[in-house]
């Protein structure tokens, strides 16, 4: 093993917690982050999808926007209708740059006369500039340093929140809620990256372990680390930013174009909206999609897709997944071959593995909405 | 066990006469995690000292093992097939990978033995 990153990491107000625990550390977009715990990370993914399971995530990064125009400024880099959104509601977005592709995903919570926006780790210095520089003079925008943030995820979540905040029973998938968790205050959104029911919980970073140390009371709780975070989310078929999207993917090509609200479809106003509308009109040269092979090879980014003569496309996240019971990838083919059912190989160490074109998510989601 | 040695990479090799049986140690099969695919060599294969051998691959990441000595595949296990999780579980026993006829018992005196390698991944943590 060699040293790579010279600056020193930064740490979550969970580190402590984690080491008590018997975490993996391991360096994640410049923070100290637990990869596992001593279960493993089947067991950790499994527990996600029977019971329930805590992930730190205080490594994203959190702000508000302040101010009358927020939403409308926003909106101006982002592809989702915030104007309409409603008050106590949660979307998935997307900002891009001008010639379509994806600068980072993010969340956007409503709170009335406020935005809050949760990102990604490995982007947020990135974003918050992004964000300061185009919008800053419109709304106040800070910087939440002082947050941490944790994902309560899996089938049991909601019982078990419920007995510390019986008010979040009633809340539906993608909605949010300010609550006080046994007596402290949280801001509570029923939303994750797992594909399972759960919370996401903004709290202040002095009552992080506090709450943590509430919610792992409960025995259908464990934590679970970076490891099973990563193999639930390709198991739900959800974008890993860096892997499955970058700067150079738009929206369309990664099977993210639902984000895109009706009305910016029509009206546009986003960076890159003409290439991105021109591509929803006319469809794209290539588009994620995902693969099950039928051996037992993991196939991992960078493996190249065949249609058994020819290269069609790249892996851009593989691997076992634990509840399909076998290998999964996600990547991107050329259009022509996205139908599923197609059959192709993957080259994993110069052998061709044969699999097939597959909808995503692999594992069914399991979100709380009113109409399912 | 004075015919048990171990590389710097966390390989060990059992001697018996001039048949080597090749696995990961308990620190390699901690490090790595879940194990859920091992690509065993091809029985005949020539393999070299500190030469890859074989794959190993946990729910994270695929990491080659590598011949602690050079020698030909004569005996694979193709039990970790069904059961690659064998290497968690008993990575010095039912989890060894293959067997090789030794072709230069002198190689051997370069790798560790169990002593030295204790201390040896002592001084990693």
């Amino acid at each position: 093993m060699t040293a790579t990153d010279e600056k020193p990491l930064r740490t979550t107000p969970l580190n402590a917690l984690h080491r008590r625990l018997g975490a993996r550390m391991v360096p994640f977009a410049g923070y100290d982050m637990p990869l596992q715990y001593r279960q493993g990370i089947i067991a950790e993914h499994l527990h996600a999808r029977t019971h329930a399971v805590l992930f730190d995530v205080s490594h994203m990064g959190q702000a508000t926007l302040r101010g009358d125009e927020a939403a409308e400024a926003l909106e101006s880099l982002v592809v989702a209708d915030l104007a309409g959104m409603l008050v106590g509601t949660v979307r998935y977005t997307l900002f891009t740059n001008d010639r379509g592709g994806i600068i980072d995903d993010l969340m956007v919570v409503h709170g009335g006369y406020y935005l809050t926006i949760v990102v990604n780790a490995s982007r947020k210095d990135i974003d918050f500039a992004h964000v300061a520089e185009h919008v800053g003079q419109r709304c106040a925008f800070e910087i939440g340093h002082d947050r941490a943030l944790l994902a309560l995820q899996g089938p049991a979540a909601a019982s078990v929140l419920a007995e510390l905040a019986p008010v979040s029973r009633h809340m539906l998938f993608m909605t949010a809620e300010t609550l006080k968790i046994g007596g402290i205050a949280c801001g509570v959104t029923r939303s994750g990256y797992t594909g399972e029911d759960g919370f996401e919980i903004s709290v202040a970073a002095e009552d992080a372990e506090g709450l943590a140390g509430l919610l792992l009371e409960d025995s259908r709780v464990i934590m679970a680390g970076l490891g099973a975070r990563d193999s639930l989310r390709l198991e739900a078929g959800l974008c890993l930013y860096g892997q499955d999207i970058d700067e150079a993917t738009t929206p369309v090509e990664a099977g993210l174009a639902w984000t895109i609200g009706k009305r910016r479809r029509e009206t546009g106003g986003f960076p890159g909206d003409e290439i991105i509308l021109r591509q929803i009109a006319e469809g794209p040269s290539r588009r994620r999609v995902g693969i099950r092979l039928d051996g037992k090879v993991p196939a991992r980014a960078g493996a190249e897709i065949t249609d058994r003569r020819w290269t069609i496309g790249t892996v851009t996240s593989g691997g076992y997944g634990p509840s399909v019971g076998g290998p999964v990838a996600m990547g991107y083919v050329d259009a022509d071959y996205g139908a599923a059912g197609t059959e192709v190989d993957v080259i994993v160490r110069g052998k061709p593995q044969p699999g097939r074109i597959v909808k995503l998510p692999f594992v069914p989601h399991r979100y709380v909405k009113l109409t399912s | 066990m004075a015919n048990l040695r171990f590389t710097r990479e966390h390989e060990w090799i059992r001697i018996d006469g001039d048949v080597g049986t090749v696995g990961i140690t308990d620190y390699a099969q901690q490090q790595l995690g879940d194990v859920v695919f091992v690509e065993l060599p091809e029985i005949g294969k020539a393999v070299k000292a500190g030469g890859e051998a074989a794959v190993v691959e946990s729910v994270k990441a695929a990491s080659e093992v590598y011949s602690p000595a050079s020698g030909e595949v004569v005996e694979v296990n193709e039990v970790l097939q069904d059961e690659p999780a064998k290497v968690n579980g008993d990575a010095m026993g039912g989890g060894w990978f293959f067997r090789i006829r030794i072709a230069d018992a002198g190689e051997l005196d370069k790798l560790m033995e169990q002593g030295a390698y204790k201390d040896y991944v002592a001084g990693l943590s």
